[in-house]
């Protein structure tokens, strides 16, 4: 095979064009920095990381007042019996070294037995972890409520039909937040109470978080699915039909499936819609991300460097997302 | 086989027509009945009408003594019986060719997986791609997947072939590979109806040619009649205008 040259002809300023791209870049990076210096913020980065994983010390403090009678070595750790004169307690240090009594010392309560440090995941990635959770769950069962929603908006039957556009109307209609407000403040407080009353226990705010998540992604999921099912010729149907499929077979084994590698592009947007508009959530006492940066801005005072770091998270949870589905996409359509 | 009693049918989209006026015909075992009309005469209407791809309005349509347009009819199992080959093929571009003609098989007739590959292998045989097997549609020709399409019609075991401008979305070079595998099928006595334009193909294998104009049946007839001696003048005018 011959090689091909490719000779890319290219604008005559088109480096000046680059290097304008970044001097801007820099200048309004420069800038920002310098109007931090002119109010006199004080940029502490290396405080940053507490936030992800930090160092805690964990103490062990007696809580009765007595003797050390025996310290025994176990696969656990080793177990400090403390024997006085009304009672007695056991404690698991998990190692020897981590000790601070020996056998027949005298302990007071609040006096320390052993004291260790372990890493902590910080307030940082709790908010992460919660805020991948609550998306999972909520694009999970987004998809299968909108899915349930995109059938029944196409169906013939008046009542599937109906229900699906009052369902989709009104998510689409009304702001996130109030939705949010609706389900915790509203359903939340009428399911819990009546939960309550028959002794059972309540539901935290993470279950109506997740929900008013799900139904709201589940709306607009379920006009992506009409639309992609709509994309597909109606041929197909016809000829699966006239091979005497029944309707629901030829959705399933003819329809849906072409139809779920047009959706993927428009479905990946909505579902990293959905992770940010989990940011919302921390309005109803759910610790996710931003709630969490929050709470670390109260106590930290540093507010410019969590509040990047904060968005740098999320633009690295939706690019993970778009990745993924690009992938996805890429499979789907060689096979 | 297929009697056809006043059948109409009114299109209300885009504007209103009426398809189908008052058509009564009829197509016996082991008949090639090929219609023929200008465009917009409901001669593809009347074609759909009979597996109830269109619900006729008024009228009875019975194949093989089942009424078709009784809401009681199971009309999967009729339409399983009644193989129809469609002007844009309507592969299905997911699925290979095998799985094109083995998909039907194995959900509708609940054949055994091995039995629907040995029938799908036949058939392509039979349609002359058998080396297609395992290719998707979208890599085949027209013509070849017009083959592919009858071959899943003819996997089903139908009783009748419905047949709309099968050769209408063709190059030309392609028309001829397409109608001589109707041609074989129809010596070997299927019951056919035919939609087309190709006049050639009219008259070498059709039993019986109807001509429709304006949703009506104008002149049934013979071949050599139809041709060669056309009794009205409508049909007259269309055979000076195409041939």
């Amino acid at each position: 095979m011959a090689e091909r040259k490719v000779v890319k002809r290219r604008n005559r300023h088109y480096f000046l064009w680059i290097g304008v791209f970044w001097g801007v870049l820099a200048l309004g990076i420069g800038l920002l920095y310098f109007s931090t210096l002119k109010i006199e913020y004080v940029w502490r980065w290396y405080r940053v990381p507490q936030y992800f994983l930090y160092k805690a010390n964990i103490e062990i403090r007696a809580d009765i007042d007595g003797d050390v009678v025996s310290i025994k070595p176990r696969s656990s750790g080793v177990i400090v019996k403390v024997k006085g004169p009304s009672d007695s307690a056991e404690y698991t240090v998990p190692d020897q070294s981590y000790l601070r009594v020996q056998e027949g010392d005298h302990v007071f309560p609040g006096d320390i037995i052993g004291t260790y440090s372990k890493w902590k995941p910080g307030l940082l990635l709790v908010g992460l972890y919660t805020t991948l959770k609550v998306s999972i769950i909520g694009i999970i069962f987004g998809i299968f409520i909108g899915l349930v929603a995109g059938l029944a908006r196409i169906s013939e039957n008046p009542a599937f039909k109906w229900w699906s556009i009052v369902y989709i109307e009104i998510i689409r209609g009304s702001p996130l937040l109030v939705q949010i407000f609706i389900w915790y403040f509203v359903l939340g407080t009428l399911i819990n109470t009546l939960l309550a009353k028959q002794g059972l226990q309540q539901l935290p705010p993470i279950y109506y978080g997740v929900a008013s998540l799900a139904f709201f992604a589940g709306a607009y999921v379920a006009e992506i699915v009409r639309a992609g099912i709509q994309s597909i010729h109606r041929g197909q149907m016809e000829a699966a039909r006239s091979l005497g499929m029944t309707y629901s077979q030829a959705m399933r084994y003819v329809i849906l499936p072409q139809a779920f590698r047009r959706i993927l592009p428009p479905l990946a947007g909505q579902f990293i819609s959905l992770i940010k508009d989990s940011s919302l959530l921390g309005i109803i006492a759910i610790r996710e991300l931003t709630k969490a940066t929050r709470e670390i801005v109260t106590t930290s005072l540093q507010p410019f460097e969590l509040w990047f770091v904060c968005a740098l998270l999320y633009l690295i949870l939706t690019f993970g997302l778009s990745m993924l589905m690009q992938y996805l996409e890429r499979r789907f359509i060689i096979t | 086989m297929i009697r056809v009693e006043n059948v109409s049918k009114t299109f209300f989209v885009p504007h209103e027509v009426k398809a189908l006026d008052d058509v009564s015909c009829s197509v016996k075992r082991g008949e090639v009945v090929v219609i023929i009309g200008p465009s917009g005469s409901g001669k593809s209407t009347l074609l759909r009408c009979l597996n109830r791809l269109e619900y006729a309005d008024t009228g009875h349509i019975y194949i093989d003594g089942v009424d078709v347009l009784d809401p009681k009819t199971d009309i999967n199992k009729l339409r399983a019986e009644v193989g129809m080959v469609f002007q844009s093929f309507n592969l299905f571009p997911h699925k290979t060719v095998l799985e094109n003609i083995t998909l039907a098989q194995l959900i509708v007739r609940k054949r055994a997986k091995k039995e629907a590959i040995e029938k799908a292998m036949f058939l392509l045989e039979k349609v002359g791609i058998p080396e297609k097997a395992n290719v998707y549609p979208d890599q085949l020709s027209g013509g070849q997947q017009q083959r592919v399409a009858i071959a899943r019609a003819l996997a089903m075991d139908p009783k009748v072939m419905l047949f709309d401008e099968p050769t209408s979305a063709l190059d030309p070079e392609m028309i001829g590979e397409v109608l001589d595998v109707m041609k074989a099928l129809a010596q070997e006595g299927m019951t056919m109806v035919v939609v087309t334009h190709e006049m050639g193909f009219a008259r070498e294998v059709a039993d019986r040619v109807i001509f429709m104009d304006h949703g009506k049946i104008v002149e049934v007839g013979t071949p050599e009649h139809f041709f060669t001696n056309p009794e009205h003048e409508r049909t007259k005018l269309f055979l000076s205008q195409i041939l």
